[in-house]
């Protein structure tokens, strides 16, 4: 199993993180932490009208949740904020390919999608307060 | 009877049916997380069905047959573990949930009572979460003062800081563990109390990871306090332990009120309970602390001595092997005599929580993560450590399916 875990992309993206570090004046920047692992994540935003202009993260942990942050910002990167609000725990697993994790490590791989669904609750707290609350339960269950 | 000679590892494997269980699609379990708790004997699980099956009732009130079983199997458990640590008397001896609500209750009760505003606290860098956090509370109410004993980078505490501690003449009470729960270090316990008594400062030992693997003595240390665990040394869940000198506990005013800790209840006024009654409120748990009684007995028979023994050898045979992997960085003591059976380590790049995951492929159980020791992971400047811990039931063919799994690591990440 642990093959099937530790391939060459995951690998890839842990040692050689995209779009990983600080970010000047972000619009939005949100830190979470998987209390069982220690694994930390932030995300910082750009948002342009309804675009996400800019993103990075910054982050320390295991390969599964640091890779799986990496990827989630590709993913993301020059998306409309609504695609983020539509991101599935199974998009996520589907888009790392990592389907078949234990209860255990499966927060680690989701850490990243919950804080960035925990961004975008900030980012529409005022503006859209429905938006908001869909992603605040959203993020509960992941 | 105590055997003597080095261990039957085998023969004592016979009694833990757990350690029969494949795991991980037919793996043969390797228990290596004993620091977090320890399997039980079947001799611990029958006494505990015994107990529910013959003669469960409530204990110390009522007058008919079965009460007075549970009650006697209750107390004769309270004997045993005052005589496990060479206690004075059973008055000594408080059961709680656990070694954490144990430290509690003195946070609570002796700390709320003595600890005033501008008093300093004294911990380690090494304490597990549950001897800090009480602390935090308690000197926080307070308006006093939590000070540390650092560690240098062997997993030495520094005395130097601790005498300056002890010179400020603002210490109320010292709380340090027996020994770390990551880096294994024996704490010189006996020099820590000696150098506090000298200053009149009662000290507190957290002793959840020693008492289960050594012989401690808690007349000889000289300890105020003592915590500890259960099921961290064959017994069951839920069961803590607190030892406080008699002459202390006669002065604390109770943690816990409630049915069993009572003489008198008036509308407006208590005549508390006994020692250590009255420090025990509400129904205890009767069916584990009579399990708890049948751990005693098992790690009697073995003798605490050659429980010791044992895990010296594992520990060495373990820290000789993995030193002879790549990239591994190894915490704590390297002298084995100052170390309990615990191995904490990282590999490479490899998060602790990847590594657990390739051994659990493996069917290895090891700890991964902070250890409720975050503040020992900050001065590490690491964010967790893979841990393997020992016990009885522990083999040499044991370190070596460990060992394989490391190499297996490493492939998998090209360490």
């Amino acid at each position: 199993m642990s093959d099937d875990i530790y391939r060459e992309i995951i690998l890839d993206h842990y040692r050689n993180p995209r779009n990983k570090g600080k970010m000047s004046n972000p619009d939005v920047s949100i830190h979470d932490s998987n209390p069982l692992c220690g694994d930390e994540i932030d995300m910082h935003l750009k948002v342009v009208g309804d675009k996400i202009t800019d993103i990075k993260f910054e982050g320390r942990g295991c390969a599964i949740s640091q890779a799986s942050a990496s990827m989630l910002t590709e993913m993301v990167a020059g998306k409309p904020l609504t695609s983020i609000k539509d991101l599935t725990k199974d998009d996520i697993l589907e888009n790392i390919g990592l389907t078949n994790l234990g209860p255990a490590r499966i927060k680690c791989a989701l850490l990243s999608l919950k804080v960035l669904k925990l961004g975008m609750v900030q980012y529409y707290a005022n503006k859209d307060p429905a938006s908001a609350k869909k992603l605040q339960d959203d993020s509960k269950g992941l | 009877m105590m055997q003597k000679g080095a261990l039957n590892v085998q023969k004592i494997r016979e009694d833990f049916p757990i350690l029969k269980r494949k795991v991980s699609g037919g793996k043969q379990l390797v228990y290596l997380d004993n620091a977090a708790t320890t399997q039980k004997p079947l001799a611990v699980i029958d006494s505990i069905h015994d107990y529910y099956m013959n003669y469960n009732s409530n204990i110390h009130r009522a007058v008919h047959q079965m009460a007075e079983e549970a009650t006697l199997a209750f107390e004769t458990t309270r004997e045993k573990v005052a005589k496990f640590v060479n206690a004075r008397s059973t008055e000594e001896i408080i059961f709680t949930r656990n070694a954490t609500e144990a430290l509690n209750l003195v946070a609570y009760s002796w700390g709320r009572s003595n600890v005033k505003k501008d008093d300093k606290v004294v911990i380690t860098e090494i304490e597990h979460h549950s001897n800090i956090v009480p602390w935090q509370i308690l000197t926080t109410e307070k308006g006093a003062k939590l000070e540390y004993i650092g560690v240098d980078d062997d997993g030495y505490l520094k005395m130097q800081e601790y005498k300056q501690h002890l010179d400020s003449n603002k210490v109320k009470l010292v709380s340090v563990t027996h020994m770390s729960n990551v880096l294994g270090t024996i704490v010189p316990v006996n020099d820590i109390i000696k150098m506090s008594h000298e200053r009149g400062i009662p000290v507190l030992i957290d002793g959840a990871q020693s008492v289960p693997h050594m012989q401690v003595d808690v007349q000889k240390m000289d300890c105020d306090f003592m915590a500890f665990s259960a099921h961290k040394m064959l017994g069951p869940t839920g069961v803590g332990i607190l030892y406080v000198k008699k002459e202390i506990l006669e002065k604390m005013p109770p943690f816990m009120g409630g049915g069993d800790m009572i003489k008198e209840v008036h509308k407006y006024e208590t005549r508390y309970n006994d020692l250590p009654y009255k420090f025990e409120g509400g129904t205890p748990n009767i069916a584990d602390v009579i399990g708890f009684s049948a751990a005693i007995d098992y790690l009697n028979d073995i003798g605490m001595d050659r429980v010791r023994e044992h895990e010296i050898e594992l520990t060495k045979y373990a820290i000789d092997r993995i030193t002879g992997v790549k990239g591994v960085t190894l915490y704590g003591p390297r002298n084995v005599n100052d170390r309990g059976g615990v191995v904490s380590f990282n590999i490479g790049d490899i998060h602790p929580h990847d590594l657990a995951t390739i051994m659990n492929d493996h069917g290895i159980a090891i700890r991964s993560g902070h250890h409720c020791a975050q503040v020992l992971m900050e001065r590490l400047d690491v964010s967790a450590t893979s841990r393997a811990s020992f016990y009885i039931y522990n083999t040499k063919e044991e370190i070596d399916k460990f060992i394989d799994a490391l190499d297996e690591a490493r492939r998998l990440f090209k360490i």
